[in-house]
């Protein structure tokens, strides 16, 4: 058993947190054999669940942990970190005093090139979320997956579940065909408007383009914290393709991306579209208050400045009600809420963090 | 002329290429011919359209013809009414992104003897980068060979963006070079476009080019220093050029985290990202990227973490500040000597061998 199950939680665990990044785990694959037809089953046992990447089974990137897990995390039962919800309770739930928790699932189904494989995989692990997680465990949520490639299809999908309280957001990830915020996705966030439900923007995926605008990295080292361009780009797109100004009510939690470039990415912004509006002339205000308007920003993994303070300084700038707590459970970057920030917080500044804030985005009745 | 910068060294202004005749002169006979008979011109890049705002401020723009083009408009917006000691002039043109390898090299050399022949020459305070084909090294390399007896040429300018990253060994012989002759290298704004700008594709809007590369900068530090570069070629020095200049705090954070997390995977990464980059890379000041904010710029300068970054630099004809604010407001004056002579008197040894 490891260290930290044999701590108690401290004042910061009385909070009642409410944790926006968990990670469930299927068993096996055949764990999704009952919400996949005959058709797909066999579709996926001779060609699998092709994407963008070179290899047939996994991603490019060799990650640093099997399965990117805690070494602790595995259950003593068997199966992989994140498939047991006792586990998951006793490790995460009951330990850490979690009201709530989103379920992020991080699987082959959104970027997947067959899209009526996309379609089909992703109600299934949908469905497989509540038989699973939620419908035994009420503080777990779940994450509507779209095959968001498929807008229409996206869009039949969020329309299936909106009504599904075992649902808290629909799950997009950070990389994508295209940047996210092009009008042929525009369908998605007008479904997510209308149903008030927020779009958590995932870290993540392999959408067939370069990590990079100059090619490949060599390394995980790289590519792990290139993500956060891909992050960038979302919010960069979503900001002057005018999704902001058109669904002024959206709400983006950009999940497991760091945040620290938020506040340069939004000056940087602001001053090159003063000086060339003239080809976004949709936008009626300076790109960074629309990014104060629709975009909230996850914790973990946090950037740790050198000076402690100067995260304080970039969590004011970013705006204190934007910042939703995570842990990232399983994996093995997970942050404890106890010692996830290297700076102090006040009560109310906690308070926000750890659960008020995730209480303004997410509806949990 | 204001009080602040005469006697400054300008790390980054952009004479401007009029078009493929200008060069022709500069080439042999089978290229003169070549692009006469094939009626080849127009090779601006699209990292900046003549016409975009950013090319140029509007009270430079000339009256006729493209930015930075001409050589008594650039005299005086550029030296004379910011009192420059030196400016160093980054040629932005088509050669530098060509697929062919032969034609690139053909148009680098020409801009290069161009811009001796045509700017150097005719005033004394300027100052080049030898513009090199990134895309065939070893063309890269001869065209470093036949230039670095000039001392007028003080860096090696490359786009942020080209066919691999530059920590791949494919371009080791370009640093060997630039290691052997003392030249820093110069990465600027600007892409091959051999991919797309983003990882996600291409986004409809030229703001949004723009103002990703920052991120090709990052991508680009990543990968020299993943890839063992500063440990490799130990006296190798890198400037990025209108990088902006707010990113670089977050990205050393999350660089330190993610080494620490994950440096088994690059055992020959020894010390910290922020401590290689801060020895190795140096930024011009244009655009910083901030608000007119005197707090907000004076925190960033504190998390830069090292007053020997910096380099002063107008961008010149590009558009990034308003009058003679080529400074950003509230910039500590105690700071100002160090940026815009004794870092770039550092970061660019050849200044001080020409100086008389």
């Amino acid at each position: 058993m490891s260290e930290v199950l044999e701590r108690q939680p401290d004042q910061a665990t009385k909070l009642r947190i409410i944790d926006s990044d968990i990670h469930p785990s299927l068993r096996s694959e055949s764990d999704l054999n009952p919400y996949l037809s005959a058709r797909w089953r066999q579709h996926i046992a001779e060609y699998g669940k092709l994407g963008r990447g070179p290899y047939a089974r996994r991603n490019t990137y060799p990650r640093f942990q099997p399965n990117l897990a805690r070494r602790d995390a595995w259950p003593p039962g068997g199966g992989p970190p994140g498939s047991d919800l006792d586990f998951m309770r006793a490790q995460l739930l009951d330990l850490y005093d979690i009201e709530y928790g989103i379920l992020e699932p991080l699987m082959p189904s959104n970027l997947v090139r067959n899209l009526e494989l996309s379609v089909a995989l992703c109600s299934a692990i949908n469905d497989w979320q509540v038989a699973a997680f939620t419908s035994q465990e009420k503080r777990l949520r779940a994450s509507i997956l779209i095959p968001f490639e498929d807008p229409k299809a996206a869009v039949a999908e969020i329309e299936k579940r909106a009504g599904d309280r075992n649902f808290a957001q629909i799950q997009v990830t950070s990389r994508s065909t295209e940047p996210l915020g092009r009008p042929r996705y525009w369908p998605i966030f007008e479904a997510a408007a209308h149903y008030e439900l927020p779009i958590g923007m995932h870290v993540g995926g392999e959408a067939g383009h370069a990590p990079t605008a100059a090619g490949w990295p060599s390394f995980y080292i790289e590519d792990h914290h290139g993500l956060t361009h891909s992050m960038q780009c979302q919010a960069t797109s979503m900001v002057l393709e005018g999704a902001f100004e058109r669904f002024p009510t959206l709400k983006m939690i950009m999940i497991e991306g760091g945040f620290a470039w938020l506040p340069s990415l939004a000056w940087r912004l602001d001053r090159h579209w003063e000086k060339m509006r003239s080809e976004v002339p949709h936008l009626k205000r300076p790109p960074s208050e629309y990014m104060r308007q629709n975009l909230w920003v996850s914790t973990q993994p946090m950037e740790e400045p050198e000076d402690p303070e100067d995260l304080r300084r970039t969590l004011s700038w970013i705006g204190w009600d934007r910042v939703l707590f995570a842990t990232d459970y399983p994996h093995w970057d997970f942050d404890d809420p106890r010692y996830a920030f290297p700076c102090r917080l006040s009560e109310s500044e906690k308070r926000a963090i750890f659960r008020g804030n995730a209480e303004a985005v997410y509806r949990f009745d | 002329m204001n009080a602040v910068t005469p006697g400054a060294i300008d790390c980054d202004i952009h004479p401007g290429v009029p078009g493929i005749r200008t060069l022709l002169p500069y080439m042999d006979a089978y290229w003169q011919d070549a692009f006469l008979r094939r009626g080849m011109d127009d090779f601006d890049l699209a990292s900046y359209p003549p016409g975009a705002p950013i090319a140029c401020r509007p009270d430079w723009r000339p009256k006729s013809g493209k930015p930075g083009t001409d050589m008594a408009l650039l005299t005086s917006q550029a030296l004379d009414a910011f009192g420059s000691r030196f400016a160093i002039c980054n040629t932005l043109y088509g050669g530098q992104v060509a697929v062919s390898e032969a034609m690139g090299a053909a148009i680098c050399s020409a801009i290069n003897d161009w811009i001796a022949a045509e700017w150097l020459a005719r005033d004394q305070r300027l100052r080049a980068s030898i513009v090199v084909p990134a895309q065939s090294p070893h063309l890269a390399v001869e065209e470093i060979e036949r230039l670095a007896g000039d001392k007028r040429f003080v860096q090696i300018l490359m786009p942020v963006a080209a066919e691999l990253l530059y920590g791949k060994s494919y371009y080791w012989p370009i640093w060997a070079a630039a290691e052997k002759h003392n030249l820093p290298v110069g990465l600027h704004a600007g892409s091959m476009f051999r991919y797309a700008p983003t990882s996600n594709g291409w986004p409809s809007y030229y703001l949004h080019d723009y103002v990703s590369q920052s991120q090709i900068f990052e991508d680009q530090l990543l990968s020299l220093v993943s890839e063992g570069i500063f440990t490799r070629f130990p006296r190798l020095r890198f400037v990025l050029l209108e990088s902006g200049v707010s990113w670089l705090p977050h990205f050393l954070w999350r660089g330190i985290k993610t080494w620490r997390g994950v440096r088994a995977e690059v055992p020959w990464v020894k010390r910290s990202p922020a401590e290689i980059i801060r020895d190795h890379v140096r930024l011009t000041m244009q655009p910083f990227d901030t608000p007119p904010d005197p707090d907000i710029v004076g925190q960033i300068l504190d998390q830069l973490g090292s007053d020997e970054l910096l380099l002063f630099a107008t961008d010149y004809p590009h558009w990034q500040f308003e009058a003679d604010q080529a400074v950003p407001p509230g910039f500590p004056s105690a700071l100002l000597r160090k940026v815009m002579v004794d870092n770039p008197l550092a970061t660019y040894p050849r200044l001080q061998e020409t100086v008389q």
